[in-house]
């Protein structure tokens, strides 16, 4: 027994000696998590609480799912969560092929150097800020100065301006557009390594059997890719209750409050304008929880169906 | 187009028959526009900062500056705000890129060492982050209960470490070959030496790569600054000064509209040429190094989807 006991010890000692230069490592890393990342998931429980900010969250009465309830009573709740979902949906379906589309396209492209060229520009929208965008944006796409409006008015294509970016459905259209513009060259990036990664044996065969390039796309590119994807499609879906918070707060405007409102926006307006922090950390986790449900089915589907998933 | 190309010298006619088919110049077009919408926007923006403000009015200036003037960056390299504004932006991007491949290789490093105690705890903790998170509020609240609210550090501090550029340094280390560790141990050298000398020097690449995804993203953050840089001037990055900017002209064109009046009376409240000058200022410094580093950014994309 003692002999027993004292093994093991030894050999603690022995990997903790080994090894404390390692664990010295991890300090700062697991600090950073657990102060900011996890500290923060214990605030979670304000959506449960009446907040009093005096007593912060470890002194507030818990009042069970009223804030949940508040929060739907809400006015703007409901415009801002169909706002959300229409929104990303229309990003899903407008956005998701053209990176497919663009990546085949720059694959079949024989001229390296303008190929080349051709990707640097497509990237460059993807490291600028919506700040930067937004700006761009209210400038090219203004009423009667803006360099579209003024264009086709030039050419007489128009009589009137297009309100692009004061008129509801015409927002939501622009808003769609500039998503595209910003992702679909950095989107390429994935799907052009995933091409390389096919075998080129496929290609040389499709080829003896009489396809010529159109079918050599249809039935080996795109078989080729199709795991990549699903695997993008899932992330996309598990992402529809998540809406980024600096495009749509750059791009809205007081004419189109009922087209542009959405969830990240409402949780500023009255999480940190009006400091309603309880009924804000609310929609904040109904907004994970729906996320999660979100990804897990998309990720169940695309099993069933035959391909790898996500986890 | 066949035709053509025989009658050219032997070598061109060759060259120029494999590239430039007919579907290849259809493709090439294709591509072209594409490319174009991508670049003319910056064109049009830089041709507007340039031109005078009459003719921005009359909606003259499309790709060309229209009569033009400097007036725009004159004002703008004259107002010592945005001056300061820059710097400051510039000294926060680069104490937080230090600080956050500091925090990211420490934690890359050990994870990669399968005889760790504990990895695949470690591991947990920083993956379940990436599914999981407070939420925008609780977060908010914590910067407030640490008391970062309206310095430096709020900016800096909250998002060091990202796990998933974390992944993409560790699938780095894991492809190094374990032998070069095991030479340096005979060697003499302690883990602290053995990441120094043998795993930094070899992963140069993999290093510039996450400084320019972390320098990137903390330029261009502004979500951030609007939370937490509440009445401090001092400490607004570009980003808020330039949302400012814009959000001040917009504001000019919502009051005109809802009173009625005319593009023409709303253009003597903002100076058109200010807002594209500052779009191009803040935009600069990305595009200056963009086409240097592009490289980089692809290899780590690239590098993250496949093994992360």
């Amino acid at each position: 027994m003692t002999v027993n006991a004292a093994k093991p010890a030894k050999k603690k000692i022995h990997w903790f000696r080994r090894d404390w230069r390692l664990y010295v490592m991890l300090i700062l890393p697991v600090a950073f998590y657990l102060i900011f990342c996890y500290k923060p998931m214990a605030g979670i429980m304000l959506a449960f609480q009446k907040y009093n900010p005096v007593v912060g969250m470890w002194g507030s009465k818990f009042i069970g799912m009223k804030n949940f309830e508040d929060v739907m009573k809400l006015a703007d709740f409901k415009p801002a969560l169909v706002n959300t979902l229409w929104l990303n949906l229309l990003g899903l379906i407008a956005g998701f092929p053209v990176p497919i589309v663009l990546a085949i396209m720059l694959n079949e492209l024989k001229a390296i150097k303008f190929k080349k060229v051709s990707q640097t520009l497509l990237y460059l929208p993807h490291f600028l800020s919506w700040i930067i965008i937004g700006g761009m944006v209210l400038q090219i796409f203004a009423p009667r100065t803006g360099v579209i409006n003024a264009l086709l008015m030039k050419w007489g294509w128009i009589d009137k301006s297009i309100p692009f970016l004061t008129d509801g459905p015409h927002w939501q259209g622009t808003y769609t557009f500039i998503g595209v513009w910003q992702s679909m060259g950095w989107g390429t990036i994935l799907y052009l390594s995933a091409i390389t990664g096919i075998n080129m044996e496929l290609f040389e065969a499709a080829k003896i059997d009489g396809a010529n390039k159109m079918q050599q796309i249809w039935h080996v590119t795109l078989p080729g890719i199709r795991s990549t994807i699903a695997v993008l499609l899932i992330l996309n879906i598990g992402q529809m209750m998540n809406i980024s918070f600096d495009r749509p707060f750059i791009l809205k405007n007081a004419q189109v409050r009922d087209y542009c409102d959405v969830l990240s926006t409402f949780v500023y307006r009255i999480g940190i304008e009006k400091a309603q922090y309880a009924r804000a950390t609310a929609i904040g986790l109904f907004q994970s929880l729906v996320g999660l449900v979100l990804i897990s089915s998309a990720n169940f589907t695309i099993k069933r169906l035959g391909e790898e998933g996500i986890w | 187009m066949t035709e053509k190309a025989l009658n050219m010298p032997a070598v061109a006619a060759k060259k120029k028959h494999r590239t430039w088919t007919v579907p290849q110049i259809i493709l090439g077009l294709f591509i072209f526009i594409f490319s174009m919408i991508c670049l003319l926007p910056f064109v049009n923006i830089l041709a507007l900062s340039l031109s005078s403000k009459s003719a921005i009015l009359r909606g003259a200036v499309s790709f060309w500056p229209v009569e033009f003037e400097t007036t725009a960056y004159s004002v703008l390299f004259n107002d010592s705000s945005m001056i300061r504004s820059l710097f400051f932006t510039i000294g926060i991007t680069v104490v937080y890129t230090l600080f956050s491949m500091i925090l990211t290789i420490l934690l890359a490093y050990p994870l990669t060492k399968k005889r760790l105690r504990g990895r695949k705890a470690f591991n947990l903790l920083a993956l379940f982050t990436m599914y999981f998170s407070g939420g925008t509020i609780p977060i908010f609240l914590n910067i407030v209960e640490l008391g970062l609210v309206d310095t430096p550090w709020a900016l800096i501090l909250p998002g060091m470490l990202s796990t998933y550029n974390m992944i993409i340094l560790k699938s780095f280390f894991t492809s190094l070959p374990n032998e070069l560790e095991e030479a340096a141990i005979i060697d003499g050298a302690n883990d602290f030496q053995v990441l120094l000398k043998v795993y930094i020097p070899l992963s140069l690449a993999s290093l510039a790569t996450l400084t320019l995804f972390y320098a990137v993203g903390k330029w261009n953050s502004f979500q951030d600054a609007l939370y937490y840089i509440r009445t401090k001037k001092e400490f607004q990055p570009l980003q808020l000064k330039l949302y400012n900017a814009i959000q001040s002209a917009t504001r000019g064109a919502e009051i005109s509209a809802q009173e009625g009046m005319g593009a023409q009376e709303l253009s003597t409240k903002t100076s058109e040429s200010i807002r594209p000058a500052t779009i191009i200022f803040s935009t600069l410094p990305i595009l200056v190094v963009y086409p240097f580093v592009q490289r980089y950014f692809v290899a780590g994309v690239t590098i993250g989807a496949v093994k992360g």
